[in-house]
Formats: structure tokens, sequence, C-alpha cells
């Protein structure tokens, strides 16, 4: 993929080509349990892009040969979609895409608690089902919170977000366009809670300055996805809560947990 | 030590619960003194412990625990087992029949074969080794006839109830019988297809509600007046 | 000599571990030394450029072949590059013939971003017919030895084999194309250096041996290219970094690629 000659990407009232402000994330939308078979599953709209991320897991490997005696092996793939981009893609994995997988992977795996289940499998499916720039950052955040649908026990969620250049400028969230014609584009995922990078590459060219103030600003984006992420599960579990509460006329009882907890030794059917 | 979520709140992944001298109970973990979330559900205190009760989430064996599987495949050591867990599960046949077997492959099959559901028990568990399950004990073995529920396995604790409450509940006025299994599968048999259906009615109820007051009068009040409904059936 | 023979990691890593503290790594390098490099090129007669580069044990070897192709759509004034990596058995006891794997496909991606994003090449000085025809600049790295750090190893053979790269001097007439006897070196404007760096504790090692990579799970690879702008990150493995730790990875990239150009391309005479 080459860069050609920047073109004017960003105009006179310092807006780009859609509209946005160069440190203006494009308009994101999440859902979670998509899907129904999957133990976890999660949908993103980010800008355009349309990407969906299944979880299946803890469950047993196949072929067993590839079980770890220690931890579970978790595995990932990106894969995108013949029609998600401009120009038909052939579905056969692009040497792109394994490499966007194994970068993935590497990204979210340092959050899951592998060593809890030796011997099992944990897989993540990324289907871009449509593709406008960003992909690996929207596809690693949607594939977190289809983990935490699923249950499977997490350190953290993990959450990404790309910084990068154009008309000179270090800018936000890069579209297709701006990737395509920019100077630079620098990818990163964090772990919220720590603030560690766990996804970081970059491509085109940048002065350290730059590259220190996209990175910066990539993380400052990461935070407010972040807070999409949390405010999406938060809102789907405290729904299914409500809807628990109304039913029962508006009332919860506060010591309910306590009652499993006491059950869990006494289990009796009869 | 501060605890620094309340009472069932809502917590996600990561959320800090603590800090200083608390215990990590269920589906937390502790990081430099401080104890954060797994998982999403509902923080709890319970004296020093702090635990995270999951709303959604799989099954992993406990020794002791009664569980409902589906034979998968037949091995000259045993019966493989799906028990909806991230581990098959294992009857051997020293655990099935009580003489001294010579196991020939039909013998096996003519007591379980594929396809075949089994109420066990699951007697070993340690993450290294497959979990082990026995149908030594009364009350287990393979189902003859019945119907199979499946609700999420953290809803398991609300079907039994305090002390049995909810269970004893629906299988006295249902007059059905009804094996839990502790990993989300649940047998209901033994009664009219009517009772039957209206126990598995109950089942998905307490499923969706599981997390409220006043449960298992309102279970009581819903099952007196399908009951009395269905008398008037039967009497028109 | 088998790898099971050697010293459980766990007992690795704790010794790792312990020399780090006091700025010491296994082998006695300072934290911020390459291992000695050696260089030879022109070895591969048939190859239009060839490098073979030694760092410490590890041994890669590069093939350029420049042979005449249609550009790609969007660019067809622009002659086209492709990097492949192979990671051959007998480079090591870990390394299984067939197709590339995840970690074959990553090496030549990134070195390909280096060489691309810097500019490296010339690529309009390879446009025969534009639309039509253009050079192809094939780099084939062959890793034979592998003992750590690939990537700067495979990046400074294939710097080195394509400064020193050779093609008949060709002339276009009325969308004809004709080659002299005579040879002229590929068209460059640029250099690029990649320097890999593992995090031990935390602090940043640079040119990572096999031991070390082993028993730790952070790296970073920053490409630099002559003017001292950054042209390239991957960050690889399951381990994270803090921001300040990969601003740090910057600057000493930077000093590192200095001191390899001085070193590998002072002595060379076109």
């Amino acid at each position: 993929m080459s860069k050609k000659k920047s073109e004017k990407l960003i105009n006179d009232q310092g807006l780009r080509v859609d509209g946005r402000k160069l440190d203006q994330l494009r308009p994101i939308k999440i859902e979670v349990g998509t899907l129904e078979k999957a133990d976890g599953s999660a949908y993103i709209e980010w800008g355009k892009n349309k990407i969906m991320a299944a979880v299946y897991g803890p469950r047993e490997v196949h072929p067993r040969h590839l079980a770890l005696a220690d931890r579970t092996l978790f595995r990932c793939r990106y894969h995108m979609a013949p029609f998600s981009t401009e120009e038909r893609k052939n579905p056969a994995p692009s040497r792109r895409e394994i490499e966007l997988s194994k970068v993935i992977r590497e990204a979210i795996e340092p959050s899951v608690f592998t060593e809890l289940f030796p011997r099992t499998g944990i897989d993540v499916f990324i289907e871009v089902l449509q593709s406008d720039g960003g992909t690996r950052c929207a596809g690693i955040t949607v594939a977190s919170i289809a983990l935490a649908d699923a249950g499977i026990p997490l350190r953290d969620l993990v959450v990404a977000c790309a910084a990068g250049k154009i008309d000179d400028q270090v800018v936000l969230d890069l579209n297709d366009i701006e990737d395509q014609k920019g100077q630079a584009d620098l990818p990163v995922a964090i772990s919220p809670r720590t603030g560690e990078v766990t996804l970081l590459q970059m491509d085109g060219n940048m002065s350290s300055e730059e590259y220190e103030k996209a990175l910066y600003l990539a993380i400052e984006g990461c935070r407010q996805v972040h807070t999409m992420q949390r405010d999406t599960l938060k809102k789907k579990y405290a729904r299914e809560h409500e809807v628990a509460v109304e039913a029962a006329g508006g009332e919860v009882e506060s010591s309910e947990s306590e009652n499993q907890h006491e059950n869990e030794g006494e289990a009796t059917n009869e | 030590m501060t605890l620094l979520v309340e009472k069932r709140q809502l917590v996600l992944p990561g959320d800090i619960l603590s800090e200083g001298d608390f215990n990590p109970g269920e589906n937390t973990y502790r990081e430099n003194g401080k104890l954060y979330a797994s998982i999403t559900g509902l923080a709890n205190v319970a004296g020093r412990n702090i635990y995270v009760v999951a709303l959604k989430g799989f099954y992993m064996p406990i020794v002791g625990d009664l569980v409902i599987g589906k034979v998968v495949d037949l091995r000259l050591s045993g019966w493989i087992v799906d028990i909806n867990a991230p581990y098959t599960a294992v009857l051997s046949t020293g655990e099935a029949f009580d003489r001294s077997f010579n196991s020939r492959r039909d013998e096996m099959s003519d007591y379980a074969d594929v396809g075949d559901l089994l109420v066990a028990k699951v007697v070993a568990f340690d993450r290294t080794r497959d979990p082990q399950l026995t149908i030594k004990e009364p009350g287990l073995g393979k189902v003859q006839q019945g119907r199979l529920v499946r609700i999420m396995p953290t809803k398991i604790p609300r079907v039994i109830g305090r002390k049995g409450s909810m269970i004893n509940l629906l299988t006295r006025e249902t007059n059905t019988r009804i094996t839990v299994g502790q990993n989300g599968l649940i047998l209901v048999s033994g009664g009219t297809l009517e009772m039957e259906a209206l126990a598995i009615k109950i089942l998905h109820m307490i499923e969706r509600e599981a997390h409220t007051l006043g449960l298992t009068d309102r279970v009581e009040e819903l099952l007196k007046k399908e009951k009395g409904s269905s008398v008037e059936q039967e009497e028109k | 000599m088998s790898d099971s023979y050697e010293i459980p990691i766990s007992i690795k890593t704790k010794r790792i571990d312990e020399l780090i503290v006091q700025d010491k790594r296994l082998d006695g390098r300072g934290l911020l030394d390459y291992r000695e490099i050696k260089v030879e090129t022109g070895l591969i007669g048939k190859a239009n450029g060839s490098a073979l580069v030694s760092l410490g044990n590890t041994k890669v070897l590069v093939g350029i072949k420049i042979e005449t192709g249609t550009p790609f759509p969007d660019t067809p004034e622009d002659g086209v590059l492709t990097v492949n990596a192979e990671l051959v058995p007998m480079a090591s006891p870990s390394f299984e013939a067939g197709p590339p794997r995840e970690e074959g496909i990553e090496l030549a991606r990134v070195v390909d971003r280096g060489i691309r994003e810097s500019k490296a090449i010339d690529t309009k000085k390879l446009c025969i017919v534009p639309g039509k025809l253009v050079f192809i600049t094939f780099v084939d790295i062959y890793v034979l030895d592998f003992d750590g750090n690939l990537f700067d190893a495979s990046a400074l053979a294939s710097m080195l084999a394509l400064t020193t790269a050779k093609m008949k001097e060709f002339s276009v007439e009325d969308g004809e194309l004709s080659f002299k006897d005579s040879l002229i070196s590929l068209p460059l404007q640029n250099h690029v250096f990649e320097v890999t760096m593992a995090k031990i504790g935390n602090k940043l090692v640079v040119d990572p041996s096999l031991e070390e990579e082993s028993a730790v799970n952070a790296q970073i690879t920053i490409a630099v290219e002559d003017a001292g702008n950054i042209c390239a990150t991957q960050k690889s493995k399951t381990g994270s970094f803090m921001p300040q730790e990969i601003i740090e990875a910057v600057k000493i990239a930077k000093n590192k690629a200095i001191e390899l150009r001085e070193k590998v391309l002072g002595g060379l005479t076109q």
C-alpha cells in the first residue's frame, strides 16, 4: 500500500473531508449479545466500519494435540468479507489478515485469564462486514466486549484507536481516505485500567515529536471509546436487571446474592 | 481497608472493588493489594469476602455437583459425556457398574449409547484432568423419559432456592419430578403433559427473574392460577 | 543440538531478571549494544543484489530480483516492491516446512513497511510504460540460522542488498524497453534501519538474543530513515509497554539507527 502525495484533507476551517475536527472521533455505536449461537458476541459501527465479533469457549480444542497443558489456547481470526471493501476482496486469508490476526491476538490475550482454563481453547472471530479505515482498532474494541459477554474472566477490557498525520497535522481516528492519502497511521490498543499499550503499529513518516503527539492522542481516543464500551455493557445488563425488576413490581431484594452463596453448598433436588 | 463499590453495584471487568484487607471471592482478582472484578456482574460483600455474582456465565464443574449430560462417545474405558462445560467429562465403567466389568463395546452401548442422557455426579476435577463422573448413587443413571430444559448455569441456585424452597414448591405443585443439574440442564418428568409444560414455563420465568424479590411468592401465585384454570378445563 | 536440552525457561527468566537489575545481560552486553554484526554482499551472482548479515548467531540472507511486470492500478507510474520471508526449517528446530506461518508473514510485512514508508526505492524511476509496465523489486528474505531478532537482521540485509543491487541500464523508446550492457544501481533515495528492543523488567534492551526473546514477552521494532523520522513500528508478542517506554524506545531507535548506518554503509563504496 503506497501513500500518495497528500491531497488537501483538511480545509481552511480546519475540518476534515467528513467534517470532523482534527481530534474528533467518528460516530460509534456498539451492541452486545447480537448472536444466538456464540458464547459471546458484539457488533460495532465505527464511522462506516461494520464489524461483528463472536467468541466461542472455553471449550475443547480440536485437534487435541494443540491444547496447552497450563492454559487455554487463545486464537483470534480477523477476516474481511469479500464485499467489505471498495473492490471485491478474495475470501482466502490474505497476508494482511494473517498479520492482523496475530497482532490483534497479542493485543487482547494479555487481558484474558488464560491460566484458569488449561487444555481448553477460546476462539475469537472478528468479521469485517464493511471496512473504512481503522478496522483493527474497531475489531479489538468489539472483540473485547464479546469476551466480556461470554463471561470469560478478564483483567480488563481492551480498547483501541488510531491517530495519524494528514496534511502535516496530527489527527485522531483516520478513515479510509485519510489512511490512503495521509502521511502516517498509528493504531494503538490499551488496557484502560493500567494504561498499558498492548497493540502498537505505525506506518508512514513522522518526526519523533509528531509520533509522541500521535501516541498520546490515540490513547486519549482509546479512553473515549472505552467509556462507550462500558456504557454498552452496563446498559445491557441493567436492562436485563430492570426487566426482572419490573416484573417483580419494582422491588429488588438486597440479600438475593447472599442466598445464592448459601445455596451453593446445599443444593437439594426434591 | 476501603470498600470501593456498593452492594449489588453492576461492575465490569477491571473495575476496582476494594483496597486493603479483603479476600478475593468468586469472579475477582487481586493485584497490588487491591481487588478487581474479572467479569460483568453484581458486586457484593459477605464479611471480608468480596465477590461478583455473574449475570451470565458458563459452568465449571465442582466435585459433588449433580449434572445432566449427553453421551458423545464410547471408549473401552467408559463413556465421554458432554456436560455443557469447557471440559468434556468421563464416566468410567468402574463408576457405572458394581460388578467387575469385562468391557466389550456391545455391553457398554446397551447401557448407554451416543445421544443418551445421564444424570450423574462429579467425583473428581482438578483442571489437569477432565471431570470424572459417577452414576453409582441412587437417583443417578440413564434418563429414560422426561423433558430437558436448558437455562443459564448462573441461575440454577435460584431454581433451587433458599434451602430448596423454590424447587420444593415447584415439584409439589406440579406433581412432577424435577432433577436440577448444576450445569444448567434440568430434567422434568413423571407428571401430566400439562403439568410438565407448566413446570418448564416456570423454570424459564425463574431464569428471567432470578435476581428479584418475592419471586417465590409470584411463582406460587402463578402455579395456583394455572392449576386452577386447568382444573376448570378438565371440569368442562 | 535440540532446544530441549536447554535450561528451563523459568530458571533462565529468573537469571535474566536478576541481571537486569544491575544493568547486565546474559551474554555480558550492555543494554543498548548490538551483537557482533558481520556483513557480506554480492554473494549470489544470479540475483540482482544480495546480502548476508550475521547478528551474533542469527544469519539472514536476502536476495533481490528485479523483473518487469504490471503496476498497481492506483499507482500506475511507480515500480512495485514485494517482500517475502522464509523461515526455512534448517534455521531452527522450531521451524517447519510448509506455507508461511504468521511469524514469517509478520517479518516480511514489517521489513516491507520500513522500506516502503521510507520511500527508500525511487519507484518513479522504475516506471517503463505508465500503467502498463514497470520494474518489480523482489526482496526475498531467507532466514538461515535463528538466534533471535530476525527483524533487525532481515531489515539490515534487505537494505544492504538493495544498496548494492545492480540492474542492466535500460531505456524506453516509443513504449519499447531496451537494455544496454552496462549496469546501474537500483535507484535509491533513502535508507531505513530497524531497531528491535525487548522489555526486561522495566528496562529496554536492544537486539534481544533468542535466549532473551524466549524469556520476555514484550518487544518493539522501530524503523528510522536517514532524516531521523520514524517510518514504521511494530509491537510484537503478548506483553505491553507504557507510553513513556515507547517514547524512550523511539529515542533509542533513532540513535542506534545512526550507528547501524555508519557501521554498514560507511564502509561500502558504490
